[in-house]
């Protein structure tokens, strides 16, 4: 099922199957390894359990009610499914981009010195830093240099998200998972997000949901076919969209369904 | 039919604004009558008399002080009882105890809120003041230590429900957000959730206090009734009584019209600005958040 020439796994994804506490099978026997320094992207319709992994990765499904959980996903060979694993490092090692812009009840610098300090950051100077440098990787740094200590939530919806990025780049994790970022924005802000991730691919394993085929194609160094809760086929970005193997994989991407 | 329908708007408007502004008026009756009432007691006691530490009406020493010190250590007592425990009730609810566990728990502080304060004075005469009695070795349990006790007790149901409605409004994903962050979840409840939920909590103590404030038949039955100052720390476990209750205890005896009688309302009139100037300082606290939260949404 995996691509050939697929580079160095960052991720081992091995059959993995999740069930929530109301019955819901929203993963089966999910395999596939996530390559580091790609855009992996996930893509399919609603409810194929592209959120459930991504939660599973940082490990966020803690918190809601899971009736079970098995296989394994390794992390440079650790499993982080593992009950010993630190899930507080993970997260900080795995960071997360949700579909709404989740600004915090703060000041924009303050959202992005919020991790660092509860990372036990406190030097002035480290943090100055890496407002800085996370704020112009998200390209949001020129559009909010003179008024950091405004309400975030005074930013517009697509410069919020792009801060919700930035805050996360600003902990300086391994990977970045982006559950739809870009589906409240619009075509221009849009533009800068994908456009952010090009970047940011060459220093971080990026795992994208997309919210449309189009962004699928558009992004995808590899992607994956989920299908309720089954992973249907994984393959070179260009392949998938333009020659996919399984039916179901093109029924979708030519719009026949979904 | 036109002319039925704009009939009928104009009667439910007109029915709407004269339910408001009853409310008003009623508010304004109550505090004429007061002052009626209260004022003429600045004609017949001299003021060195009035905010004097000596209340013994038969034998005309009309000193308030003792009543407004044994309010506000028995109220002050009280908070302190219901603050910590109230909020952290609301946050175990709201934040950490299991979805069945906040189904029992939910409805049955609720109900806990409608119990009477008489029944609580009750278990406070036959149980908690025996009690302090025995511990802390103490001449007699009706102290200012059992009221506060009880008081306490009768805020922590209010605050416990107006604070974890608050704190249950705040979307589950800001803390998400946080969590996904890398925050513990107790970084999580401080450092996000409590403040974004900030200005119901801040209602939710307000009121939870103020029902102590006004209470009057717990606080009569177990603080003992002593109208002595009580400003030494040590008060706390001595009997103190409070205004409210003075006034329960002591209006039915007294003649219409009679310079005791003016002594009630005029302490009244203290209690009604005390109250006033506790709302008025909580409603700018909670409204000034309130406005700055609206500026950032807008
Ligand atoms: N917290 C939850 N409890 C129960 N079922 C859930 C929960 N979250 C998601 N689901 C279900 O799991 C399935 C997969 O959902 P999701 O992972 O959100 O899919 P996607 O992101 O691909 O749209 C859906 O059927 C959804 O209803
Ligand atoms: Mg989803």
């Amino acid at each position: 099922m995996q691509p050939a020439d697929l580079p160095q796994a960052k991720v081992s994804i091995q059959d993995l199957s999740l069930q929530y506490a109301d019955g819901t099978e929203s993963l089966r026997g999910i395999s596939f390894d996530i390559p580091a320094n790609q855009i992996t992207v996930l893509f399919g319709p609603a409810g194929g359990g592209k959120s459930t992994l991504l939660r599973c990765l940082n490990r966020l499904n803690d918190l809601t009610e899971v009736k079970k959980l098995d296989g394994k996903i390794l992390i440079e060979g650790e499993n982080i499914l593992d009950p010993k694993t630190d899930v507080i490092a993970l997260r900080r090692r795995v960071g997360m981009v949700f579909a709404r812009p989740v600004v915090l009840p703060f000041s924009i610098r303050s959202n992005l010195t919020y991790g660092l300090e509860l990372a036990g950051e406190r030097r002035k100077s480290r943090l100055t830093e890496a407002v800085e440098r996370s704020l112009s990787q998200a390209a949001l740094w020129e559009e909010v240099k003179d008024r950091l200590d405004d309400p975030a939530i005074a930013l517009s919806g697509g410069q919020q998200q792009r801060l919700c990025l930035a805050r996360v780049l600003a902990l300086q994790p391994a990977i970045i998972l982006l559950d739809e970022p870009t589906s409240g924005l619009d075509p221009i802000s849009t533009g800068k997000v994908e456009a952010s991730l090009q970047e940011l691919k060459k220093t971080y394993t990026v795992v994208l949901v997309p919210h449309s085929v189009q962004q699928a194609a558009r992004t995808a160094d590899f992607a994956a076919f989920f299908l309720q809760g089954e992973l249907v086929e994984y393959a070179h970005g260009e392949e998938a969209f333009t020659n996919p193997k399984d039916q179901r994989t093109e029924d979708y991407v030519t719009g026949r369904f979904g | 039919m036109k002319k039925s329908l704009t009939w009928r708007e104009y009667v439910i408007t007109r029915a709407i604004k004269v339910s408001g502004y009853s409310a008003i008026v009623f508010v304004g009756l109550i505090f004429f009558f007061l002052l009626r009432e209260g004022l003429p007691v600045f004609g017949e006691v001299p003021i060195s008399t009035l905010f004097n530490t000596r209340w013994y009406p038969i034998e005309e020493y009309y000193g308030i002080l003792p009543l407004i010190t044994g309010s506000l250590i028995v109220t002050i007592g009280a908070a302190l009882v219901a603050i910590p425990f109230g909020i952290g009730t609301a946050v175990y609810i709201a934040e950490v105890s299991p979805r069945w566990m906040r189904e029992v728990l939910k409805p049955l502080v609720e109900l806990l809120g409608g119990l009477p304060s008489v029944v609580l004075g009750f278990l406070g005469i036959l149980v908690l003041s025996p009690y302090l009695r025995v511990l802390l070795d103490l001449p007699t349990g009706l102290s200012a230590l059992a009221g506060a006790l009880l008081l306490g007790g009768i805020a922590i149901p209010t605050i416990v429900s107006i604070a974890e409605d608050a704190l249950d409004a705040v979307p589950r994903s800001y803390r998400e957000g946080a969590w996904a962050l890398g925050a513990t979840r107790w970084q999580t409840i401080w450092r996000v959730t409590f403040p974004a939920a900030k200005s119901g909590v801040l209602t939710a103590i307000m009121l939870g206090v103020g029902r102590a404030i006004g209470e009057t038949m717990t606080v009569m039955m177990v603080t003992g009734n002593a109208p002595v100052l009580a400003i030494l720390p040590g008060s706390i476990l001595s009997p103190v009584r409070t205004m409210t209750a003075t006034i329960a205890a002591e209006m039915g005896e007294v003649a219409s019209g009679s310079v005791h009688y003016h002594v009630l309302f005029f302490i009244g009139m203290v209690l009604f600005l005390i109250s006033l100037i506790v709302n008025i300082a909580a409603s700018s606290v909670v409204f000034r958040s309130k406005k700055r939260a609206e500026r950032i949404l807008s």
